[in-house]
């Protein structure tokens, strides 16, 4: 996709909306102007909500609709700066020196240095959308590391000095609110909590990017997905997991399965906890018919 | 800082909002407020719901807050008038967070429920004070060495017996100018696990919830991580209070903040509800889980079947401590314990402060389970 000036794509929330919408993303007013505040401010956003809702999903999106391409940095307990920002190619160094005997070298050249999601990002010479993707699971001090990154779009290498971005990339942070995040964090970026969607909206959704499901399976999908979500699951089905049902559904009923059967038959997709699945199992047959009619 | 007369005319409604944010206990910085100003230019704005939008992507209220976040905007916005804020829609949960509980809400209840509660403790500390707080002194000396340790992925240096750290052993390198001293070495840094108390604090706990606060007081101080909830009709987080040193503040700051105390319990939907907030039950993963209660749950036990199963799934070691079982006529009859028996590691005497230091100190030996020992007794 060709890449496109953020200012002329994001004229307006409306105009977001809609941009996103062709990337088959159906983002609703809050969200809409979220992204365009963001991009507009040249502020980080950072994305809330429960797990399935589509953050990722959003982060993706936006990298579309600004035909950029998207560094995605997976954050986890223990990450670091050799893992987020740099590392020196240690075995290349030790060669190097072995190898270069009584004769000078500089083994912080740009050779040995392996540039990791941060510095990918400031080094690249067009804009990047950077996605910092759960940050909640990362540990205090990396969020502290990431503040430094967040304000000033700089990485201090101490033997190399600062390296300030090219471009200052579009980042998007995303929390499954695991754990709260410092103030600090919050404060630096435009904040959107994102819930799940209504019915409407999710029957949109999955119309948008199921295969080939018929307009009425999408509607009864997405009311039985409202109730299932209602009942005190420990995972509640997220967007993707609707999606996989009303495909799932529609190919065991190409297969032969009547309506009702085919959608108990696919629950699989939908519910992927044992005891969640036994929990909801006595009630499936009446949330399903009534989400049929 | 800018006076508001300096201020242009048009942005002094939002300057004003910020500042009844704060009022309110909403952490809001200064950069956020120019933040909300350029995003309401930058929408126009068309209306009243662009100003929200703005302010909510810009002033980021958290989002158990938004509730009364809507009401200051719309009483802020619409009429000037004063909220009324009724608690928040979403209260399916019933969890109240000590984060952000407001200063009246705080005295009411200590007006109303502080008498009690101070006699509770008046009780006693004619007891064997001193003894208990040498007790617990020692608690919390020995505790955040006593708790049953995991490998972090962060690695220590070591001087045997680890991995080669090239980028330490290379900087020695060309220091020395090429000459290869021992290489160093790191290997992974073991870390005390988590420990999560959940109080009772139900009327039939009554005798014992101020000897569980004063315990949960000394285990917030000794360990690195420790997070304590009290749980009666509903659920609430007391950590934070009670990471005040003092211990006469931090439990008469605790004791405010419940307000649930003395009265029924709701076990099961309660630690269900404890289960659905992600923030929450990510405690409990990995953690030593010890909740002390006599789990005398009435009527149906379903709920509390599940919330255990769930518990014992996620926690590393999940222990019930009553105070029943300091009675040696004691068993786990009632059909809600004979139901979550099989969950359980540990099934232990609650009674006294010395029973269960003990056992929270030896958290990290392993032991037969919870069924094992009272399928032999009983």
């Amino acid at each position: 996709m060709p890449e496109v000036n953020a200012e002329t794509v994001a004229t307006s929330a409306e105009a977001v909306a809609q941009h996103l919408a062709a990337s088959r993303y159906l983002a609703d007013d809050s969200l809409a102007t979220a992204i365009f505040l963001a991009i507009r401010l040249g502020k980080p956003l950072l994305l809330e909500g429960a797990p399935g809702v589509g953050k990722t999903e959003a982060a993706k999106a936006i990298a579309e609709l600004l035909g950029r391409d998207l560094v995605r940095l997976q954050c986890y307990e223990g990450i670091d700066a050799a893992h987020a920002l740099y590392e020196w190619n240690y075995q290349r160094q030790l060669l190097a020196i072995r190898h270069a005997g009584e004769h000078e070298i500089d083994i912080y050249d740009d050779r040995f240095l392996i540039a990791r999601p941060l510095l990918q990002v400031l080094k690249a010479p067009q804009q990047r959308v950077l996605l910092v993707d759960e940050i909640d699971r990362s540990d205090h001090e990396f969020e502290a590391l990431l503040l430094e990154f967040l304000s000033d779009f700089q990485i201090s290498i101490p033997e190399r000095g600062t390296i300030r971005a090219a471009a200052q990339p579009i980042v998007i942070l995303t929390s499954n609110r695991t754990r709260e995040l410092a103030e600090a964090l919050r404060r630096r970026c435009v904040y959107h909590w994102i819930g799940y969607p209504d019915a409407e909206r999710e029957a949109a959704i999955i119309m948008l990017r199921a295969g080939d499901v018929a307009e009425a399976t999408a509607r009864a999908v997405a009311a039985a997905v409202q109730t299932i979500r209602a009942r005190p699951l420990a995972k509640p089905p997220g967007i993707a997991e609707a999606v996989e049902w009303a495909n799932a559904a529609t190919i065991l009923e190409k297969g032969g399965s009547p309506w009702p059967e085919a959608f108990r038959r696919a629950i699989g997709v939908l519910i992927k906890d044992e005891e969640d699945l036994s929990y909801i199992a006595p009630e499936l047959g009446r949330i399903v018919e009534e989400a049929l009619v | 800082m800018m006076r508001g007369e300096s201020l242009p005319r048009a942005a002094a409604p939002f300057f004003g909002f910020a500042r009844l944010l704060r009022h309110h206990a909403f952490p809001i910085a200064p950069e956020q407020v120019t933040g909300f100003m350029k995003a309401v230019t930058l929408l126009g704005p068309r209306s009243m719901n662009d100003i929200r939008e703005a302010a909510l992507a810009t002033l980021a209220p958290p989002p158990d807050r938004h509730g009364e976040f809507d009401a200051h905007f719309r009483a802020y916005f619409y009429n000037g008038t004063k909220p009324s804020i009724e608690g928040e829609k979403d209260d399916e949960t019933r969890i109240k967070d000590d984060r952000g509980t407001r200063e009246e809400e705080d005295q009411t209840v200590r007006k109303e429920e502080g008498g009690e509660l101070s006699s509770a403790l008046e009780q006693l500390s004619t007891r064997d004070f001193q003894r208990d707080d040498d007790r617990l002194a020692a608690f919390r000396r020995k505790l955040s060495s006593a708790l049953p340790a995991r490998r972090s992925f962060r690695t220590v240096r070591t001087p045997s017996r680890g991995k080669l750290d090239l980028r330490r052993s290379l900087r020695e390198i060309v220091s020395a100018d090429g000459d290869v001293p021992s290489p160093l070495l790191r290997r992974r840094q073991t870390v005390p696990r988590k420990l999560l108390l959940l109080i009772d604090v139900s009327g039939s706990m009554k005798l014992h919830t101020a000897d569980y606060l004063k315990l949960a007081h000394a285990a917030v101080q000794g360990a690195d991580r420790a997070e304590i909830f009290t749980f009666g009709t509903r659920l609430t987080r007391i950590t934070s209070a009670l990471r005040i040193r003092d211990r006469n503040q931090a439990l008469a700051r605790a004791a405010a903040q419940v307000d649930d105390w003395d009265g029924g319990t709701r076990m099961g939907p309660t630690l269900l509800a404890f289960l659905s907030v992600p923030r929450f039950s990510s405690f409990a993963r990995g953690a030593a889980v010890v909740i002390l209660s006599d789990a005398l749950e009435r009527g149906d036990h379903a709920e509390l079947e599940t919330a255990m199963r769930r518990l014992s799934a996620r926690a590393f070691r999940l222990s019930l401590a009553t105070p029943l079982a300091g009675d040696p006529r004691f068993r786990p009859a009632t059909a809600a314990l004979r139901a979550i028996l099989p969950d359980l590691d540990d099934l232990i005497d609650g009674s006294s402060l010395t029973s269960l230091t003990d056992f929270i100190l030896s958290l990290a030996r392993p032991a037969p389970t919870a069924s094992t020992i009272w399928k032999r007794v009983s």
